[in-house]
């Protein structure tokens, strides 16, 4: 009835059920309460290192993203050690020259293939819980990634390493390319029959199977989608930050569950979106700025950073994802 | 004996857009059974979810025992009144043992050996009501068939410690039970009620409404509509009051032409049933298959294991137990209908939103869903529209084999009368059907039916030789016919 009135009411309606909009609400809001604080340089440069630094943490959320809407219990840890053994192997074999950049890519997207393979063969095969699956799998990427890279001090291809820190108008070319991908996986989620099995799994998995759809083949594709973009993401932050390290991988444990939650997608599976991982990761970046700025110390920085996370996703969680 | 145990008065309550009750009085006295019937949508769940203290009326009146409860009428509340409800979706935990889904319902059972206490007490009334019912008050209620968990869920119902228990709501409480053990219950129902108790049948199975109840209630879009001593209806008479056409019963086994030429579609045996043993399980393109037997006799385990043979390409499955194996409690409705024809839908590599649309709307008006938008949440339904959305899914996509388990639970006349012509019609054109069904009216429109027992066809039979005396010989018999 109010809609008849006023003619913005009903799209303001449908933007308040958005799940992604608490994310970007809330990197708004600690970005305008940062800029008074930045001496010297502008609002602009805080939001450029936002989405550089962001840039990294939606690629681990989208294949996160995947693995969390397949239902209760799936969930992947093993992303900082594909990370870092990606990383390690493509900076290895590529050893600073720009001939070899398409070769460290496909190295990098091998291990991360090989990698979701082994993830879903412990899961499936051994009847392994995903969580401790990929948990114990990490142990031993991360161990191969040490092996192999012991001593790794090589610099990543010049043309590579000024692709992946390439700006135009202020704007990370790599977060652009990102947001593409991301409008992409979004039309993968919600228009292909991939995406839509992934999504009725998370519901009800017995439900999937009677329905017709390829369980199986659908949790393997999305293990080694998680794998995959881990691998990209190491292969791109070790040109980022001129070489590969054997802790590279470290935050990204924590920031890859933690944008697809404050991002507004169920943690008990079957509802996403990917708007919400961009808001998420701006947000997340965003407040440690924020708390840098007012010069606080490490102590309270964590207890403030857990707080507001906690708000978010209490704010965002306030709707029932019906429909 | 003449003030009523529970009165409504004026009743109301919408959900969104539908409104489910439209101010309901009902009244019920002691020392009856109260019969209600109409279609699936009529609000006959949700006036019981208002008894029972689990929903609460937008307005109306809620008395007991002549004592004005509304305000703040929860399930506490109906509890101490010795209100009961048994759902038609069950209510116990599925990961805890019978004792301990008996003590949940009895906080007066505490201190030592509470499981024991509880467990003795449910044993009794299964006792009780159910003889020789082989369930242990130690079993884990997941582990059990449905029909024995629905048995459970009714024994816990009818089981006292401090509270006499005045009135028990039985929503659909025979539609997972066999023949058998129905017939224990609707006579423990009379027993119950001779002692003085109340009680509230639900009911799709019009004769086991008839023969039961002291008094019918119909409702009809959120309305009582009649209410009437049971002796004053007949079957004609109810199905006229709840506003559908009844069709007359099909007399198939006259015209009866076998379709049995050519190629089977498919072929099975049970899964316990080994190769050369017993008859095989055979289903022509144009037939209508149907499994009969006492419920949990393999014929679910073998629809499934059918599925998982044929692939979803050329088969698709019409789950009876919605909330495990059907519903996407998360999607709307069009979505939980073409997420069994996504292969026929992609155009490139997407799926068209158009056909999507397109095959919903088809399907509202063919099954006749009963919503405002197919865009709504399919919780929003009634369960029986679920149950047709369910349908509108297999029978929608291109699969040539149907198989369906006992999908008609809960289901009301009219929607069933709709569905057999859509059988029929669809068995026509050549598609193939294989149909577990609880119900003996159903096995009428079979071409060819297998009984099953213990997990093996002990009989089969086609349409000219069916009687429900041969069913039911070879559901029981010591030996394979």
């Amino acid at each position: 009835m109010s809609a008849a009135r006023n003619p913005l009411a009903r799209p303001l309606a449908r933007l308040l059920e958005k799940p992604w909009l608490w994310a970007f609400v809330g990197a708004t809001l600690v970005w305008l309460a940062t800029i008074p604080f930045t001496p010297g340089r502008g609002a602009g440069d805080v939001l450029t290192a936002a989405f550089t630094f962001a840039t990294f943490f939606v690629i681990v959320g989208i294949g996160q993203m995947f693995v969390i809407t397949l239902g209760p219990g799936n969930v992947d840890l093993s992303i900082p050690a594909t990370i870092t053994l990606a990383g390690s192997v493509a900076t290895k074999l590529m050893d600073g020259q720009d001939a070899l950049i398409a070769l460290g890519f496909v190295a990098a997207l091998g291990c991360g293939l090989a990698v979701g393979a082994v993830n879903y063969a412990l899961i499936r095969a051994l009847r392994i819980p995903p969580i401790i699956a990929t948990l114990s799998s990490s142990f031993l990427i991360q161990s191969t990634a040490i092996a192999y890279g012991r001593g790794l001090r090589i610099k990543p291809p010049p043309m590579l390493a000024e692709f992946t820190t390439a700006r135009i108008f202020g704007m990370p070319v790599l977060a652009i390319c990102v947001i593409l991908l991301a409008a992409v996986m979004a039309v993968v989620l919600e228009r292909t029959i991939y995406g839509r099995s992934v999504i009725a799994i998370g519901q009800n998995q017995r439900a999937a199977r009677l329905a017709g759809i390829a369980v199986d083949r659908t949790r393997l594709a999305t293990y080694v989608m998680s794998a995959l973009f881990a691998s990209l993401c190491g292969y791109l932050l070790a040109a980022f930050s001129g070489g590969a390290s054997l802790n590279m991988g470290e935050e990204y444990l924590l920031a890859s569950i933690a944008v697809v939650v404050i991002g507004g997608t169920s943690v008990a599976g079957g509802f996403a979106n990917l708007p919400g991982l961009w808001g998420a990761a701006l947000f997340l970046f965003l407040i440690v700025t924020m708390l840098n700025t007012y010069g606080l110390g490490a102590g309270i920085r964590y207890v403030l950073t857990g707080l507001i996370i906690i708000a978010v996703i209490t704010a965002a969680g306030g709707r029932k994802p019906l429909r | 004996m003449t003030s009523p145990i529970v009165e409504l008065d004026g009743v109301a309550r919408s959900f969104g857009a539908v409104q489910a009750l439209a101010g309901v009085d009902l009244a019920v006295d002691a020392g009856t059974c109260l019969g209600l019937v109409g279609h699936n949508g009529a609000g006959k769940s949700t006036l019981m979810q208002v008894l029972a203290g689990t929903l609460a009326p937008d307005r109306g009146r809620i008395g007991v025992a002549g004592e004005d409860l509304t305000r703040g009428y929860d399930v506490v509340t109906a509890q101490r009144h010795g209100i009961r409800c048994v759902f038609q979706e069950l209510s116990l935990c599925p990961n805890l043992t019978v004792a301990e889904n008996a003590r949940v319902l009895h906080p007066s059972i505490r201190g030592r050996a509470w499981r024991r206490r509880a467990g003795e007490l449910v044993g009794a009334v299964l006792d009780q009501i159910f003889p020789r019912h082989g369930i242990a008050a130690d079993a884990v209620v997941g582990d059990l068939s449905i029909a024995r968990r629905q048995m459970v869920e009714i024994a816990r119902a009818f089981s006292v410690t401090d509270v006499p228990v005045r009135l028990v709501i039985l929503d659909e409480p025979t539609s997972s039970l066999d023949a058998l053990v129905a017939e224990q219950l609707l006579a423990f129902v009379r027993r119950f009620v001779a002692e003085g108790g109340s009680t509230i049948l639900i009911s799709h199975l019009l004769g086991e409404i008839l023969e039961t109840a002291d008094r019918v209630v119909v409702m009809r879009d959120g309305l009582v509509v009649e209410s009437r001593p049971a002796g004053d209806f007949s079957r004609e008479s109810l199905v006229a009051a709840m506003g559908s056409v009844a069709e007359a019963a099909s007399d198939r086994a006259a015209g009866f032409v076998s379709r049995r030429q050519g190629e089977p579609a498919c072929r099975a045996r049970p899964v316990g049933q080994g190769a050369g043993e017993g008859p095989e399980l055979l289903a022509h393109p144009g037939e209508v298959v149907g499994l009969a037997g006492l419920a949990g006799h393999g014929q679910t385990d073998m629809l499934v294991a059918l599925f998982e043979e044929l692939g979803p390409r050329r088969s698709a499955l019409v789950a009876g137990d919605r909330q495990t194996d059907g519903i996407f409690p998360l999607w709307s409705i069009a979505a939980n209908i073409s997420v069994g024809s996504l292969r026929d839908m992609v155009r490139g590599l997407l799926i068209e939103r158009g056909a999507e649309t397109e095959l919903a709307d088809e399907w509202r008006r063919r099954i006749g869903i009963r919503t405002p938008d197919m865009k709504d949440n399919i919780l929003s339904l009634s369960g029986g529209n679920q149950q047709k959305a369910l349908f509108a899914r297999a029978l929608g996509s291109t699969a040539r084999i149907v198989l369906m388990d006992d999908p008609m639970r809960g289901v009301d006349v009219g929607t069933k009368q709709e569905v057999y012509a859509i059988i029929r019609a669809e068995a026509a054109k050549g598609r193939t059907f294989v149909w577990y069904t609880t119900e003996m009216d159903e096995l009428a429109h079979c071409d060819h039916v297998y009984v099953f027992r213990d997990g093996r066809i002990t009989a089969e039979l086609a349409a000219d030789a069916l009687t429900e005396e041969k069913v039911l010989h070879a559901s029981f018999a010591d030996e394979a016919a």
